[in-house]
């Protein structure tokens, strides 16, 4: 995950997006059959997401993301649709720490400067989002240390299978 | 300098002396999933290298949020589940025990445990003075494996209760409030600690409504000192020997205090589609019901039974108005059959549901139709969330939630008590 920059468009989606808009609850009977659960990602907030996002695309939401269940099938499925990060004012505290343990990067930052389909570069270790269409720049809130040492071994399963125990 | 409850508890836990901001790893004491995250939680357990439960005894599985299960899918799960917790030895708790958080008060939460379910109301057990807080699938799969997680010590909210409740309103109308006073993110990352004159004498049913949805306001945890009341609650399911109190020290650092007067409460709900999206119950009189449900991990004890057989006796539900009645957990049902209370519900024209989440989050039992209005005692109003984005959602107290039943419209209790 290190020295890596990510590219894509952006989605734009308001404050308050729930688990339940990520993934709904009524979709509990597909959560054995994950691809078929990753179709119904954002539905209830955008129904042409699913269709249109292509791989390295960002979700760029307002103020406390991914709040309500603990439910890691929303960060889940949001990495199956090929989603490279998801850039928010703020996050919930549950569905910051299921993408980290997922191996998504979730970036704090300012985003209402972001439209919806600008073209964005981000440097995970520099910091730095770089909206090429807009050709401005924006940081974001570093992730804590031992939350950067998972997401860079792509999840919290692979890191204790790494290290055995939390090395930090 | 002082602790809080939070810290008071993590630093035991952690054998470190530990403060807001400080990372611990913590012991756990309980560690479980429900059917909807166990399956992914099971997964993520079995792609790692350990293969064993740290402390099969202390690790819980239950079948309650599609319980019976409505479909084939689901029905694959729960054999799934089961099979996990005949090969593990972990506890099971089959369809028809009752909701997760329900039970852990009930038979396996103490006070100063440490306790991680894979969902995000475990906070209940904040109500017994445990540190319990929601994670996800991976985090817990590791906790089952290692028996331990990692934890940051939050910053503390005091949330200081003082004087009497009115009439008609309670510990529902209370936590309501004080999400809407705050925001749906007022307290992410924070613990929310009780205090006050109004808590000191607040029954554990009560304590459990409002640590409940202490994650609405995007705590990490609600906490409760463990007093009298918790002695007595322990004693009441049959573990007296679990009690040992505990009490923030008199010069603890919070990071916010916030005072509310009970007497100056009103019967609250949440309106569509957010819980911070609050109202007094008074101003939405003209606002019609399709579905009133009484129940949950929130509103689903004995007493709520209690409080809505008392408001529908010798009264009928609404024409055209679903009233549905979920116990929380077997024992509960059994105890609200004994004392009468299903019976007074039942001829009033409501209709009893098995003990579990029910119609909560959309997946059987009262899933709403396209335009339909439902007041529930619940925890969520999310969009969708019983089901149909379509459909309305307004939370509030078990009390203004079946005085709403007989009326068909939103209806302060206190016009029909």
């Amino acid at each position: 995950m290190e020295h890596t920059i990510l590219k894509g468009r952006a989605f734009k989606f308001g404050d308050d997006i729930s688990t339940d808009l990520i993934i709904a609850g009524k979709y509990a009977s597909l959560r054995s059959n994950l691809p078929e659960l990753a179709k119904h990602v954002m539905e209830d907030a955008n129904p042409e997401f699913a269709s249109k996002v292509q791989p390295g695309d960002f979700i760029v939401g307002g103020s406390n993301f991914g709040l309500g269940s603990s439910r890691e099938h929303a960060p889940l499925v949001i990495k199956m649709a090929g989603v490279s990060a998801v850039l928010a004012k703020s996050f919930a505290r549950i569905f910051f720490r299921n993408a980290i343990n997922q191996g998504l990067p979730v970036l704090i930052c300012d985003t209402d400067k972001i439209g919806e389909g600008d073209m964005l570069e981000v440097s995970l270790d520099e910091g730095v989002i770089h909206n090429v269409t807009k050709n401005e720049k924006y940081s974001f809130t570093r992730i804590p240390p031992a939350m950067l040492s998972i997401l860079n071994e792509g999840g919290l399963i692979p890191y204790i299978n790494k290290y055995g125990d939390f090395k930090w | 300098m002082g602790k809080t409850l939070s810290e008071k508890i993590l630093s035991a836990k952690s054998g470190t002396d530990a403060k807001a901001g400080d990372i611990v790893i913590s012991p756990v004491d309980l560690v479980f999933v429900q059917d909807t995250t166990g399956p992914l939680t099971v997964l993520q357990f079995k792609a790692g290298k350990k293969q064993t439960l740290a402390n099969p005894s202390r690790s819980a599985v239950f079948i309650d949020h599609a319980a019976p299960s409505p479909n084939r899918a689901l029905s694959n799960d729960h054999l799934f589940l089961r099979q996990f917790a005949a090969d593990t030895g972990c506890l099971l708790f089959d369809a028809g025990s009752g909701v997760c958080h329900q039970l852990v008060a009930e038979k396996l939460a103490n006070p100063g445990d440490v306790i991680v379910g894979a969902d995000s109301h475990t906070v209940t057990a904040g109500a017994l003075g445990a540190f319990a807080t929601g994670m996800g699938s991976s985090d817990i799969a590791v906790a089952w494996s290692l028996g331990k997680t990692w934890l940051r010590l939050p910053e503390t909210f005091k949330i200081n209760v003082t004087g009497n409740f009115r009439k008609g309103v309670g510990a529902k109308d209370l936590i309501l409030h004080l999400i809407g006073l705050i925001g749906a993110d007022g307290a992410t990352y924070k613990a929310l600690e009780f205090s006050g004159d109004a808590i000191d004498k607040m029954p554990m049913n009560q304590r459990l409504t409002v640590a409940n949805m202490a994650v609405e306001a995007g705590a990490k945890v609600g906490l409760f000192p463990s007093d009298k009341i918790t002695r007595a609650y322990l004693k009441s399911q049959g573990r007296a020997d679990k009690f040992k109190p505990l009490q923030p020290d008199s010069d603890a650092v919070y990071e916010r205090v916030i005072d509310i007067d009970a007497f100056k409460l009103e019967p609250t709900v949440s309106k569509p589609h957010t819980v911070d999206n609050t109202a007094a119950v008074k101003g939405l009189k003209d606002i019609k019901i399709n579905q009133a449900f009484i129940g949950t991990c929130t509103n689903g004890r004995l007493e709520d039974m209690a409080e809505a057989a008392s408001i529908l006796k010798g009264k009928k539900v609404h024409e055209g108005v679903r009233l549905l009645v979920c116990p929380a957990s077997r024992k509960i049902m059994l105890e609200a059959n004994r004392a009468g209370y299903t019976n007074t519900i039942i001829e009033a024209g409501g209709l009893i549901l098995p003990p579990g989440c029910a119609a909560c989050l959309g997946l059987h039992q009262g899933i709403l139709g396209d335009g339909e209005v439902c007041i529930s005692t619940a925890n969520r109003n999310f969009k969708g969330r019983m089901g149909n984005p379509e459909g309305f959602i307004y939370l509030a107290s078990t009390a203004t939630a079946a005085a709403s039943a007989i009326t068909g419209r939103i209806t302060d209790p206190r016009e029909v008590l």
